[in-house]
């Protein structure tokens, strides 16, 4: 039977598809905006007391983080705060992938990446071309940048539960090149959420209108999921 | 001229600055004024007074608790910690107290004894004689600090385990608490103390244990951070009310297994 054939008739009234357009969708749901903001707490928090947990013993000796952009007064407080904040940033970006890909959004925002559109990209942005009127698609850059976080955000987790756990999750740890290699693999993983962050906030602040729409879901876009 | 892909091919016109002059300003004046206000509430949220509010304290203490009880779930008692080759031990291990290593108290091996208390079948005091006399096992293990730092260290001494059957400890009890010679006590769940890796040891890299180590007896269990591997053990309680150790009590987290 082919999947083109109409509705049958045999199916009762209320269950027949409706004729309505599909409803046009805000640039940014609902559930995306709350993902967003619970995820920027998060990344606080972590990257906060993280950097007091750092401080307790450093990697890199000419590397330490002043008190006053630590969160917590010492180590003690740093890890209560990093251990709370794990779950925030575990449990919401769980169901941040599990919403992009369920919804396809990710897909369809990120990919694909042509190394033709990045080059243009750069050309424009060094040129001051950069257009930026249409908020609702992504140029190559953008897309790339946020794979890069969303990958560095899964990496985060992955090398953090192999410095929590390093006997429970053994494998894992020998996997990353053990203890100490987990450990810089974290702190580089911050290195590069921070770097994002600064790129990130500066641009959200030269194009208010992009900060807005992540507060308010932006303007409709017609037709699609 | 080179060509580069950063320099345009004819330069812009200055006059686009001139002609945009407000628009410029206002926006960079936008950019600080939301600038200022995105630090100072970071800010504000990382500094002290977010943390030592009360009600967040005891919010954050209250999911330390939690992950106490997620930690005990994780915990495999058949699970052994990575052993290392002899070769990679560090001699002497490091040195680490809440005092520095000149303040180290040494205890005399001749009139030491490890008491034992609570849920027990035999309080008898032990001598370090009949500690030896127990089957000993060997470890190389690695030690992680809660700092960060870590080392490889080869510690002897009788399974914690095979000790609690001889005093005919209760094991269906909760914790075991330690205390110390330098006033350093430390509790651990009972699965985590039964653990084959969990020793009383008594020597390090085949040497009897130097006295800044812990001399004659300290906890060493591959399954825990440093802090609660406690050295110069005087007495072991079986017991089921919850008594946090040194760090606990300055908000570390209690569990803390590897």
């Amino acid at each position: 039977m082919s999947l083109t054939q109409p509705v049958p008739e045999i199916l009762p009234e209320r269950q027949k598809p409706t004729l309505a357009p599909p409803r046009a969708r805000k640039l940014h749901p609902l559930p995306i905006r709350v993902m967003h903001w619970l995820n920027a707490l998060a990344m606080l928090i972590m990257i906060g007391s993280g950097w007091g947990i750092y401080d307790d013993s450093v990697i890199f000796h000419f590397i330490y983080f002043p008190h006053w952009i630590r969160l917590g007064t010492w180590a003690a407080q740093s890890q209560q705060w990093h251990f709370a904040g794990m779950w925030l940033l575990a449990l919401n970006g769980a169901a941040y992938l599990a919403y992009g890909i369920v919804t396809g959004r990710l897909y369809m925002r990120l990919l694909p990446i042509r190394l033709r559109d990045l080059v243009t990209t750069v050309r424009e942005t060094v040129h001051l071309h950069l257009a930026h009127e249409d908020l609702t698609t992504y140029n190559a850059v953008q897309k790339l940048l946020y794979i890069v976080v969303i990958l560095a955000g899964i990496s985060q987790v992955v090398s953090g539960l192999a410095i929590w756990k390093p006997v429970q999750f053994s494998g894992l740890t020998a996997l990353l090149g053990g203890f100490q290699s987990a450990r810089l693999i974290h702190f580089l993983g911050m290195s590069v959420i921070v770097g994002f962050l600064v790129v990130h906030v500066a641009l959200s602040l030269l194009v208010p209108r992009t900060l807005l729409a992540m507060l308010t879901g932006g303007p409709r876009v017609g037709g699609q999921k | 001229m080179m060509m580069s892909l950063f320099r345009p091919a004819s330069p812009p016109d200055l006059a686009i600055l001139d002609n945009h002059r407000p628009l410029i300003r206002s926006l960079s004046r936008r950019g600080l004024f939301r600038g200022t206000f995105s630090l100072g509430a970071l800010v504000a949220l990382t500094g002290c007074d977010v943390s030592n509010d009360a009600s967040v304290q005891s919010a954050l203490r209250a999911v330390s608790a939690w992950n106490d009880k997620v930690q005990a779930w994780l915990f495999d008692p058949k699970k052994l910690a990575p052993t290392y080759p002899a070769s990679m031990v560090q001699k002497p291990p490091r040195f680490n107290a809440y005092y520095d290593i000149e303040h180290v108290k040494p205890v005399d091996g001749r009139d030491w004894k490890l008491e034992v208390s609570g849920r027990v079948a035999d309080r008898s005091p032990w001598t370090i004689e009949r500690l030896a006399a127990l089957p000993q096992y060997d470890e190389i293990i690695q030690h992680i600090c809660t700092e960060g730092w870590s080392y490889i260290g080869e510690w002897s001494g009788p399974r914690l385990s095979d000790f609690l059957d001889r005093v005919g400890a209760d094991t269906r009890a909760r914790y075991l608490y330690f205390t110390t010679a330098d006033d350093y006590p430390t509790s651990i769940d009972m699965p985590s103390a039964r653990h084959p890796q969990t020793l009383l040891a008594m020597t390090y890299a085949r040497q009897t244990l130097a006295d800044p180590f812990g001399y004659p007896v300290r906890l060493r269990t591959s399954t825990k951070i440093g802090y609660k591997n406690a050295k110069w053990l005087t007495s072991i309680e079986v017991t089921n009310e919850y008594k946090p150790g040194y760090w606990e009590k300055r908000g570390f987290n209690w569990f803390n297994g590897l």
